[in-house]
């Protein structure tokens, strides 16, 4: 059945590398001048997608990412591993500060039925919020099938087995497409976008279009109050024997 | 008049010299001149169009070299084990692979033959990152920097189309064989001989080559080997002819990977050729033309030494700064200390001052028709092989005992870094190869000169003398890099006038070199020194000034830093100039050549130190 869609939706974040340092003014991180780069787990998103598609299960794989125009790189990054094509949904940087899950899954939604995918991938969580809730409401406007921290994914005709990664260990389900699937550390290695095929994807097209050409408000609920910095690590005591430890934990009202 | 009587007779008898040494000296331009920037430095001339303002990529160019930087950065961050690759003296075979189907193996071969086609800013760009393991480094640049360079630069059609698709996905891969045993500054002594065959369908290639990177692992090598070539006068001449010479011909062997102090992951052997058959197709260039080609090759890829170091350089700053701020003594990070501090502010202005000549390079060798940069690829090899060695030193020092141990990476990168200094053409012989391009350029302009002053061109004595009177005087120099309409920003006026001023008093000084020494010049290897020390300098601050005015016009961040940086080297490098330009007169003071070289003459006499033992009696 290689008459398979796959959307795969990636974001672009602070590097995972990078020291974090928090806004004076306490309404963010400091991110100009910061290296960004692609969420990892979305990065294991693109990989999967892209190696269905040389299995021969999948005959398309477009990516997509909103945001201001710098998402450019990202979606850029995705067609040099091996997407098809891209769509830039285009938020200004001002309101793109504002895009939560609930946001990006309304224009998911709209994108996958625009665009008949049977297929919507994503990573399980973006590194910088954190949230893991963006696969989950796009399944849930969509009326789809979810499989969410995926670990295995094997497509079935028109099913998907999915084997997902949870606290007590391993699940499997089967799910009728068309389906969502989040991506999980261990699906995959994704692969180096090699310099050859960067320059390849500079030919590949990245449509740009906007929110309200889709129909979806991107209006929040949510503002954000305040960041801060974990507080600082305190010097530990050190004790001699296990009575001592047993008294400065008393003392500390720890026990 | 005759003081005009006693000038005509001076000019006439230094034209004399002077036009034996211009038509004396082997011509080391091989492609049309392009806009001479550092030979006009010799004239007392800063030809603004060429460095102002400082080179720009097209939006597009800037779009691609982001997209190429973060893979490479991530491979190198993740997947190269420097550490290992220089214990184990190998760079392991999954490496390798990944370096090739990363693309990196054909990073200036052109799109239509399977490479990269990165132009020269780019391919710079990427040796930061790649720079970041010395023996990587070294492989690939070995690899194309100068070994399949030659089949781009001058070979045909067909030995393109056949050679550089496999060496761009790093199927083959190349390397360079000049250097011999007998024969390494003096390349043009080398040994090695290819004869014709009866039916002129083979040449047979016999020889040894010696300290060829890539030399185990290379399946295509360009060669330089002596062919006789018959003139046009009958008789015949022993000529370096270039050859594509592959493994398979037969006959190719080569020797046990040499033990080396640094870039030991590189793989450096003899390679050693005994009757190799190498058909006639496989000549690079025209038979005879090989000592241009090899200079060509040479040439065209020294200038991205300055952006490689500079990889290295920023990374070690960040290493270094990270430990100076956190560890204590006498209660104090060691940041706090003047000496350490000088440490950080001398390894920044290496690093700006390279990486400003490295792209200002790129970006000229990037104009359309091949100009001549030879010069100034030579002047940012020179400066950034000092200043790695140098800051690397420093770095290590900053760290102490632990710099010292093999648990940190500085004793490798110090190990690693010494090599800048040597291959590539040592700096002893670029310094040569500056100084004398320089003059000879200077003398040909002089030459013409002092004919007009010979044939009694009125109007030439008189701007000579009123000129020479003028300097005695004093003068204001004024080259259009300061006022209004000055190239460089206001906030670096003070800085561009040093420059005008070195500039101004390096061409006179030229100029009266030229006139005392004529032909022998080539001989005063002191003075040569200082000649090229100065114009590394002159070139170094055109740099820096034409790079921060930039980046204050285009408001990058931290401008203020950069104009910081550019000021406090243009000072330094002011006084450095003036010194050398006083030691470089006739009775200077500070000049002390001669009992140098006749201290050496008593040392080398007995090839010992003679001194008599401090504690040694007469009876």
């Amino acid at each position: 059945m290689a008459e398979l869609r796959a959307l795969v939706a990636v974001k672009r974040v602070i590097d995972f590398a990078v020291k974090i340092r928090v806004k004076p003014d306490k309404t963010g991180v400091v991110t100009d001048g910061v290296k960004h780069s692609m969420n990892p787990f979305c990065e294991i998103a693109v990989e999967e997608a892209v190696r269905l598609k040389e299995k021969k299960l999948v005959k398309e794989v477009v990516a997509v990412s909103c945001g201001p125009t710098q998402c450019q790189e990202t979606i850029r990054t995705a067609l040099a591993m091996g997407a098809d094509r891209g769509i830039h949904v285009e938020v200004p940087a001002a309101e793109a500060d504002r895009l939560g899950p609930l946001q990006v899954a309304r224009v998911l939604a709209k994108l996958a039925e625009k665009e008949k995918v049977d297929l919507v991938l994503l990573g399980k969580q973006a590194i910088d919020d954190d949230c893991n809730q963006t696969g989950q409401m796009t399944a849930g406007l969509l009326d789809w099938p979810q499989g969410t921290f995926a670990s295995q994914l094997t497509v079935e005709g028109d099913k998907l087995k999915v084997e997902r990664e949870i606290d007590g260990g391993l699940e499997t389900l089967r799910l009728k497409l068309p389906a969502v699937v989040t991506t999980d550390l261990r699906l995959n290695e994704p692969r180096y976008a090699t310099l050859p095929n960067i320059m390849k994807a500079k030919k590949k097209k990245i449509e740009v279009i906007k929110a309200g050409d889709l129909g979806v408000d991107l209006t929040s609920k949510i503002s954000v109050v305040s960041v801060e910095d974990p507080p600082q690590r305190t010097a530990g005591v050190k004790v001699e024997t296990t009575e001592d430890l047993v008294a400065k934990l008393k003392e500390i009202g720890r026990i | 008049m005759s003081a005009c009587g006693r000038l005509l007779r001076s000019a006439a008898r230094s034209c004399r010299a002077l036009a034996a040494f211009t038509s004396s000296r082997r011509p080391l331009r091989t492609s049309p001149s392009g806009r001479a920037f550092a030979k006009e430095l010799f004239l007392g001339r800063i030809e603004k169009e060429a460095v102002f303002p400082f080179p720009e990529v097209s939006q597009d160019e800037f779009d691609e070299i982001s997209q190429f930087v973060g893979p490479v950065e991530k491979f190198f961050s993740e997947e190269v084990d420097s550490r290992r690759i220089d214990l184990e003296g190998k760079i392991p075979n999954e490496t390798l692979e990944k370096l090739k189907s990363l693309g990196l193996f054909g990073m200036q071969v052109p799109e239509e033959y399977g490479g990269l086609g990165l132009s020269n800013t780019m391919y710079a760009r990427m040796g930061e990152i790649i720079g970041l393991d010395a023996s990587i480094a070294v492989t690939l640049a070995a690899h194309q920097a100068i070994g399949l360079k030659g089949i781009i630069l001058v070979g045909s059609e067909e030995q393109k189309a056949k050679y550089l698709p496999r060496l761009a996905s790093g199927e083959h891969v190349a390397a360079f064989c000049l250097t011999e045993p007998a024969s390494g500054s003096d390349a043009a002594s080398i040994q090695t001989r290819a004869t014709l065959s009866d039916d002129k369908k083979h040449f047979i290639l016999n020889g040894s080559k010696v300290w060829i990177t890539n030399g185990g692992l290379a399946n295509i090598f360009t060669v330089f080997a002596k062919t006789k070539v018959d003139e046009a006068d009958g008789s015949s001449k022993d000529k370096i002819t270039a050859f594509i010479v592959e493994r398979d011909f037969g006959g190719v062997t080569n020797g046990k990977p040499e033990d080396k102090l640094g870039i030991r992951g590189s793989n450096t052997c003899e390679v050693h050729f005994d009757n190799t058959q190498v058909p006639v197709e496989n000549v690079l260039g025209e038979v005879g033309g090989g000592f241009k080609v090899a200079v060509n090759i040479l040439n065209s890829g020294r200038f991205s030494m300055g952006s490689t170091v500079a990889g290295m350089l920023k990374k070690i700053i960040e290493m270094t700064a990270e430990y100076a701020c956190t560890r204590k003594q006498f209660n104090k990070p060691l940041s706090e200390f003047g000496l350490i501090q000088e440490k950080f502010a001398l390894m920044a202005q290496k690093a700006y001052v390279m990486e400003s000549m490295a792209y200002l390079t790129a970006g000229m060798l990037d104009q359309p028709g091949f100009p001549d940069c030879s010069m100034e690829a030579a002047v940012v090899k020179v400066f950034s092989s000092e200043a790695a060695w140098q800051c690397v030193s420093e770095a290590l020092q900053i760290l102490g005992g632990s710099g010292y141990m093999r648990d940190y990476p500085y004793e490798r990168m110090l190990r690693d870094s010494r090599i800048l200094l040597i291959f590539e053409g040592t700096n002893e012989i670029l310094r040569m190869y500056v100084a004398l391009t320089g003059l000879q350029h200077a003398g040909r302009l002089l030459t013409a000169r002092v004919k007009e002053l010979k044939h009694g061109n009125v109007a030439t004595i008189m701007e000579t003398i009123s000129r020479r009177l003028w300097d005695t005087l004093g003068r204001n120099v004024d080259m259009g890099l300061t006022g209004k309409l000055g190239a460089v920003h206001p906030s670096m006026a003070d800085s561009a006038v040093k420059l005008e001023e070195n500039v101004y008093y390096f061409g006179r000084t030229v100029e009266t070199l030229l006139i005392r020494f004529g032909k022998t010049i080539v001989e005063e290897q002191m003075v040569l020194k200082r000649v090229a020390n100065i114009l590394i300098n002159l070139y170094a601050m055109t740099a820096v000034l034409s790079r921060a005015s930039r980046s204050i016009r285009s408001g990058l961040c931290n401008h203020d830093h950069e104009v910081l940086l550019a000021n406090t080297f243009c000072t330094e490098a002011y006084y450095q100039n003036l010194l050398a330009l006083s030691q470089l007169d006739k009775y200077s003071p500070e000049n002390v050549d001669e009992q140098i070289k006749k201290l050496s003459r008593q040392i080398l006499e007995k090839r010992a130190y003679i001194c008599a033992h401090p504690l040694d009696r007469t009876s």
